[in-house]
């Protein structure tokens, strides 16, 4: 068989396979280079960027649990305009989709983040995280509500041309509704899930085990979350679909494929595996060879029968 | 440059209770490591525990590709890779990480170790007495039985001095007690520690009493160990009226300079 087609197009971001690196788990690629050919990546996804630098919460932020981490960074970042100068030069350098990962505590965040993006040489989409559990204010507070959700999506549409892909939480009532209201209020694609808000305590010292309490959870041990995420989104809307949590091999991938998502994104297993992404695609590639596939498009919602 | 490979065991011993002295075959890792490195070790080849381990590089046999490990089995991961045979293969990532920065030839130079936090510094020990450096190593444990080196027949090309805190070896209290009557007598160009927290920042503030200039190796928790999650932070001096920043223990340490730390 001839080489099987991995292109992918994901509301306009033109991936050459179907592998991104989830937003916070990548850093801004440099960190990974030593290891990974960052021009074979489908696109890559950025640490999640604000407007003004941020701190983040105080250490411990990280902590194992059984096939996960709970993780509280609290979106540390050197803001929108560093982001610009000093990590997007590096990843130009490369032939690669970036799409860069916004994040705000108000409307008005969100868009002036989207407009400051606009136009800006070698930005190929935004990621709209309305989702993140480590942040007081904003964050989970719009990704939880419709209404505020479709506020933020309106704002950043309208403050920018990018292709807007928009992050939802799975620490709602409904993912359908969420993913309703957003694509109804623009959204190009979307991506799920963000991680899980949970919780670890030390019983030596018997308090929690994060400074921030409370974390969100990711690695193998969301998997099943995620994939149904994606399942029932994909059923019920017809929109491109970025699908992670708990992705460690091309088979975990193909999963989210055939639950119905167009692109993939890889987070924890890059700290277990500094090679995952690598890996993955050759897995993926492997697949279709052996299963006569001759164009991943074909699988992409596969499951649904 | 930085690989990330299965390296062979060559050799696993145990040198006290929980404590363990790992060789690996690993050339690339030899061949550049420098003092103050780390690895960060694959302990296991399942998915719980996930994560690899941080490990500070102990020794390298450069001629031989070997690098050794000194380290204590606190939790579950130290307790798989304890459990490890001779000829097992690990995957195992490194060198990470910024070492110390060496000092002048000739200069008098004191290494505090608390616990398995001498560890580092035995690697640092070697490399400096090679440079032609006057080297002391100062070694503190709870008791006689846990101390990871300076027991009776441990042999190093320098000085060794021991405090236990129940003065069953040694000097009887903190090693830092060891420190200060260094730093009140002959004096040091230089100080290099790494321990649990309370000790270095003892050792920080009779430091900056002292004015002398140190180094120390710090822990924090990790998620990637190359500088991508920012899971691994500690406060360091900030810039410019900020009261700290936070810098990453994997890339922009571990090694940080004793004035630039943050305690509290
Ligand atoms: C740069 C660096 C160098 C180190 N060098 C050595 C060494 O040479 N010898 C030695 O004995 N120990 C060393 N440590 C500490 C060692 O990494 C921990 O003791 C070990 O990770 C504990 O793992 P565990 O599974 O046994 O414990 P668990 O408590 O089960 O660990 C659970 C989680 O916490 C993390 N963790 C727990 N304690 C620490 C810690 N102190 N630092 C970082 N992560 C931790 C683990 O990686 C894991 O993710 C070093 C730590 C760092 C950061
Ligand atoms: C350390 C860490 C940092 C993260 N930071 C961000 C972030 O800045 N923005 C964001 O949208 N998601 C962030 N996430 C969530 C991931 O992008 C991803 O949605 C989640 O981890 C699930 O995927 P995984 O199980 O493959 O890691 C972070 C996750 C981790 C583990
Ligand atoms: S462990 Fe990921 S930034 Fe240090």
């Amino acid at each position: 068989m001839a080489k099987p087609n991995l292109a992918v197009n994901v509301a306009g971001i033109r991936m050459k396979n179907p592998v991104t690196t989830a937003s916070g788990t990548f850093g801004f690629g440099s960190e990974y280079a030593p290891f990974v050919d960052l021009n074979r990546l489908g696109a890559i996804v950025v640490k999640g960027i604000t407007l003004l630098p941020r701190q983040g919460n105080p250490p411990p932020r990280i902590v194992e649990t059984p096939a996960g981490i709970l993780n509280a960074i609290g979106l540390q970042n050197p803001g929108v305009d560093h982001f610009i100068e000093v990590a997007l030069p590096y990843l130009r350098q490369f032939d690669l989709p970036v799409i860069v990962n916004i994040a705000g505590d108000t409307v008005e965040d969100y868009a002036a983040l989207a407009a400051r993006l606009d136009g800006v040489p070698g930005v190929a989409g935004l990621e709209v995280n309305i989702s993140c559990p480590n942040v007081k204010k904003g964050g989970l507070a719009f990704g939880a509500d419709p209404d505020s959700a479709a506020a933020v999506v309106r704002a950043v549409k309208g403050a920018t041309r990018l292709p807007v892909v928009v992050k939802l939480s799975p620490n709602v009532t409904s993912i359908v509704r969420l993913a309703e209201a957003v694509v109804e209020a623009g959204a190009d694609a979307l991506s799920m899930i963000n991680t899980l808000l949970g919780m670890a305590i030390d019983i030596r010292r018997r308090c929690p085990a994060l400074a921030n309490v409370m974390g969100g959870l990711s690695g193998p041990a969301i998997r099943p979350v995620a994939v149904r995420a994606v399942w029932q989104v994909y059923q019920a809307l017809k929109v491109p679909i970025v699908g992670m949590g708990g992705i460690v091999t091309a088979e975990d991938a193909l999963e989210f494929i055939m639950a119905g998502a167009t692109a993939v994104a890889v987070g924890t297993a890059n700290f277990i595996n500094p090679r995952a992404t690598m890996d993955i695609i050759d897995g993926i590639e492997r697949f279709l060879v052996e299963e006569g596939v001759p164009d991943i498009q074909e699988l992409i919602g596969a499951a649904h029968m | 440059m930085v690989a990330d490979m299965p390296a062979n065991i060559v050799q696993q011993e145990q040198v006290g209770p929980g404590q363990y002295r790992l060789t690996l075959y690993a050339p690339v890792i030899a061949s550049c490591a420098v003092p103050g490195q780390f690895v960060y070790i694959r302990c296991t080849g399942s998915l719980d525990p996930m994560l690899r381990r941080p490990l500070s590089i102990h020794g390298v046999n450069r001629r031989k590709g070997e690098v050794l490990f000194l380290y204590q089995v606190v939790g579950r991961g130290t307790a798989l890779l304890a459990a490890k045979r001779n000829g097992e293969q690990l995957a195992v990532m490194g060198p990470l990480g910024r070492g110390f920065t060496l000092p002048e030839p000739g200069q008098r130079v004191v290494l505090v170790g608390g616990g398995i936090g001498v560890a580092p510094l035995v690697f640092l020990g070697h490399e400096l007495v090679q440079r032609k450096n006057q080297v002391c190593l100062l070694v503190g444990a709870r008791s006689a039985h846990q101390l990871p080196v300076g027991k009776e027949g441990y042999t190093a090309p320098f000085e060794l001095a021991v405090a236990t805190d129940d003065g069953s070896c040694g000097h009887h209290g903190p090693v830092t007690d060891l420190l200060e009557k260094i730093l009140a007598g002959e004096g040091a160009d230089m100080v290099y520690a790494c321990g649990p927290r309370h000790m270095l920042r003892q050792t920080a503030s009779l430091l900056a009493r002292f004015g002398v200039p140190g180094e120390f190796s710090l822990e924090e928790r990790m998620g990637c160990g190359v500088g991508a999650c920012l899971s691994c932070v500690c406060k360091t001096a900030g810039k410019g009226g900020e009261p700290f920043r936070y810098r990453r223990v994997c890339v922009e340490g571990p090694v940080f300079p004793a004035d630039q730390l943050v305690w509290d």
